[in-house]
């Protein structure tokens, strides 16, 4: 599942699920807006050393980086304990100080760049004004090739073990199947004799099914008889999942997703329960995230690497979507089927999908208010 | 104050001392605490990997456990009730027992809690004012409010009653009698909170319905006279308490209702989610059928319903209802049915299949089994220690005069 699937469109394409804008990102940390603000670059808050100068010139899978990784971890053993330790007394990220979160930012990009021998930055930056993130997806487009879940593990450090619940994924693509009315079914059904009041065709794949199906493995795609439908978090205005939530860690950031500080949550799982969408994960172990896999551009409530015990999801790559780049599914969608933008922006491509197409929300009844619409044309 | 430190010493010095029977009892006990303890540690170690949850299905036994605990702690409320809002006599005379049965309760479900969260370390996070409380938007917030409130009530109504019996001196009625009332409404509210908190989501439509309070407090008021019945038997076989027939009866014809009432409210459900069997039908579908194959928890929930129906015909029987001997049998299938009936079958179905319709299934590994029966043995620990001093300061076996 790891690993690409498969697919015929892969071999008409150059861009490939190793070549997720992840990796490209790890290279060039710094954001593509013009003037970064001031905490964009949280490195400052760390003191370079020679050591990691010369890591950084000897490439990070060479055999003396390695070796230098490892003392790089031993000399800072008890550091860490004291930064872990630190951290369990920490605040509520927004009940922070913006000194309190300069230290917790400090804190933990000492412990990861430690743990996973680069040198990692976590993103504190806030909200920008008029700004209000928006999703629209064209299921008209999407042939189910999955390469948003791809590139959504590689740029969100999303834990990938073998064993059941270490692997985790945000985005999850429902093949629906595409099934035909059958002839021979039409004087079936039941009760037989006395006419029918549930006819044959009820049940089964009948021009299309209601449930859905997430491991496929197909030898190509797109199938002929199936549809697709990804999901993901909605990022509703009026989450469930928010309400919910005992400790309040997490919330609704001011211009539009619903993020979690994993430092502040519980691991209740009372969010999960409430999420009409499935949209949430729980970390049941320590996330498998190897070093070389790790993406070091983080945002604080985006994607540095969680803890066990705590939930995580979809937080529309606030480390890229603050600096004004697009979320990794969108950029790496081959068909242009993913669209993200500015709500409040009456040019934006979503403003424009939702002037224009015809649009629907998931499971709108519910009174969730998704800022991720679906559309076709 | 010398009163006070010397109620302590003749408790504590009470409740230790005992028979081998009583020994054999608390060590046996003991071995399966030892065994929480252990897995409490891997689970905060490995993490809740070791145990069968998932993010499909990610409330289990625990969750389970927790819920129909709740309704044995309200369940005391069938003795504290008739006892002073009718006057029924033999109920006076054992109230302090089920308060003590409510506190022990009480405190399962706390470790439950512990047992069911994947970072009990930051538990404070919920402390208002060094944490944050979302309240009153998080019903689990209420929950632990009505909780944490029952304990306290029950224990000081409890604890104040035996200080009274300990020193000789008479029950201040002016602030006791509104603190039981408030106790016995208190006992409604903490499995009506409990029902609201999976109730209140309709992601999952298994529990969205507004049946579920009351169907809660009729399974409540079902299982937890059951409990108190048979430790009422074993505390009339044991010790020199004498508990009155008229007491048991009472909770038996209260039983036998309670069941009555709570299979009415399943079979009510059944024929409305299956008359019309929308998708939002298919948890219970999956419960009582399988679904897609997977039918791993078919055998529990027609398990539950013999169980159920079976001692509800028994309690019918007054032969059956009035012989002391006879009463445990329908007593434990009670207890049993609806231990399955709330927990497994009710929480476990809801996550089935997830709100993408996936099925998948859940069973409880052997470090939620040996977690369950470390905290349920941890409870008859603490219930043991609990009611044996509370018999010995009703027998006057402990009494401050005497110490003298």
């Amino acid at each position: 599942m790891l690993g690409p699937a498969r697919s015929r469109f892969m071999e008409d394409h150059t861009v490939t699920p190793n070549e997720t804008p992840s990796a490209s990102a790890g290279q060039e940390p710094s954001c593509t807006c013009p003037t970064p603000p001031a905490s964009a670059n949280p490195a400052a808050a760390v003191p370079k050393t020679t050591r990691r100068d010369f890591l950084k010139t000897g490439g990070m899978l060479s055999l003396s980086s390695l070796i230098g990784t490892a003392a790089l971890m031993t000399q800072s053993d008890d550091a860490n304990a004291a930064i872990e330790w630190a951290e369990h007394f920490q605040k509520n990220y927004r009940l922070m100080t913006d000194k309190e979160k300069d230290e917790s930012r400090a804190r933990l990009e000492k412990r990861y760049s430690a743990e996973y021998g680069k040198e990692v930055k976590v993103d504190t930056t806030g909200p920008q004004p008029g700004m209000l993130m928006g999703y629209a997806l064209n299921i008209r487009k999407c042939i189910g090739c999955r390469r948003c879940v791809h590139a959504c593990v590689a740029e969100n450090n999303q834990s990938r073990g073998a064993k059941p619940g270490e692997k985790i994924e945000w985005i999850q693509v429902l093949r629906m199947e595409r099934g035909k009315f059958e002839k021979e079914k039409m004087d079936h059904g039941y009760p037989e004799g006395l006419g029918i009041q549930v006819g044959g065709n009820a049940y089964t794949p009948s021009g299309q099914v209601l449930e859905g199906e997430y491991h496929y493995q197909p030898e190509a795609v797109p199938e002929k008889d199936a549809t697709y439908m990804p999901i993901a978090c909605m990022q509703c205005e009026k989450p469930p999942c928010v309400k919910v939530c005992p400790v309040r860690t997490t919330y609704r950031e001011a211009d539009g997703p619903v993020v979690i500080d994993y430092n502040w949550c519980i691991g209740c799982r009372m969010c999960m329960g409430a999420c009409p969408y499935w949209a949430r994960r729980f970390n049941v172990a320590n996330p498998v995230l190897p070093k070389e896999e790790m993406n070091p551009v983080t945002h604080y409530l985006g994607n540095r690497p969680r803890m066990r015990g705590v939930v995580e999801k979809c937080h529309w790559c606030l480390q890229r979507t603050r600096h004004n780049r697009y979320p990794a599914c969108v950029e790496v969608c081959p068909v242009g089927a993913r669209k993200f933008g500015n709500l409040l922006d009456p040019e934006s491509e979503v403003s424009k999908i939702l002037e224009r197409k015809n649009v629907f929300r998931l499971k709108a009844e519910l009174n969730t208010f998704p800022k991720f619409f679906y559309f076709y044309d | 104050m010398q009163q006070v430190f010397s109620f302590a010493a003749d408790y504590t010095r009470y409740v230790l001392k005992g028979g081998p029977k009583f020994y054999a009892w608390m060590g046996f006990l003991g071995l399966f605490i030892l065994g929480m303890l252990y897995v409490f540690y891997l689970q905060n170690t490995e993490g809740l990997i070791v145990t069968g949850m998932t993010s499909q299905i990610h409330d289990g036994l625990y969750f389970a456990n927790l819920v129909f605990l709740v309704g044995v702690a309200a369940g005391a409320v069938t003795i504290v009730f008739p006892a002073y809002v009718y006057h029924h006599e033999g109920m006076h005379k054992v109230t302090v027992l089920g308060e003590m049965l409510a506190i022990s309760a009480v405190i399962m479900v706390t470790m439950f809690v512990f047992a069911h969260m994947g970072r009990p370390d930051r538990l404070w996070h919920m402390i208002p004012l060094i944490g944050i409380y979302n309240f009153p938007h998080s019903m689990l917030g209420w929950d632990v409010m009505v909780l944490t409130g029952y304990l306290i009530l029950n224990a000081i109504c409890g604890f104040y009653y035996l200080w009274v019996k300990y020193t000789g001196g008479e029950v201040n009625k002016k602030w006791f009698m509104p603190l039981v009332y408030v106790s016995i409404v208190w006992a409604l509210s903490i499995h009506t909170v409990t029902a609201f908190l999976i109730a209140t989501m309709p992601a999952r439509p298994m529990w969205f319905h507004s049946m579920m309070p009351i169907r809660f407090i009729a399974t409540a008021f079902a299982a937890g006279p059951c409990l108190i019945i048979l430790a009422f038997l074993i505390i009339r076989n044991n010790t020199k308490f004498w508990v009155e027939d008229s007491a048991i009866g009472l909770l038996t014809t209260i039983v036998t209702w309670c069941l009555g009432i709570a299979l009415f409210l399943t079979m009510s459900e059944v024929v409305v989610e299956l008359y019309a069997r929308t998708e939002h039908a298919n948890g219970l579908y999956y419960l009582m059928f399988g679904l897609h194959g997977l039918t791993k928890l078919v055998p529990w929930f027609w398990g539950a319903i013999v169980l159920m129906v079976g001692a509800f015909v028994l309690f019918l029987i007054p032969n059956f209802r009035n012989n002391m001997q006879l009463l445990p049998i329908p007593c434990l299938m009670a207890f049993a049915g609806i231990w399955i009936e709330k927990g497994m079958g009710l929480i476990v179905p809801g996550f089935i299949p997830t709100p993408i319709g996936e099925v998948t299934e859940y069973y409880p590994s052997l470090v939620e089994v040996l977690m369950t029966l470390g905290i349920w043995a941890f409870g008859f620990f603490i219930l043991t220690i609990l009611l044996k001093g509370a018999i010995g300061i009703l027998q006057g076996e402990i009494k401050y005069a005497a110490a003298k």
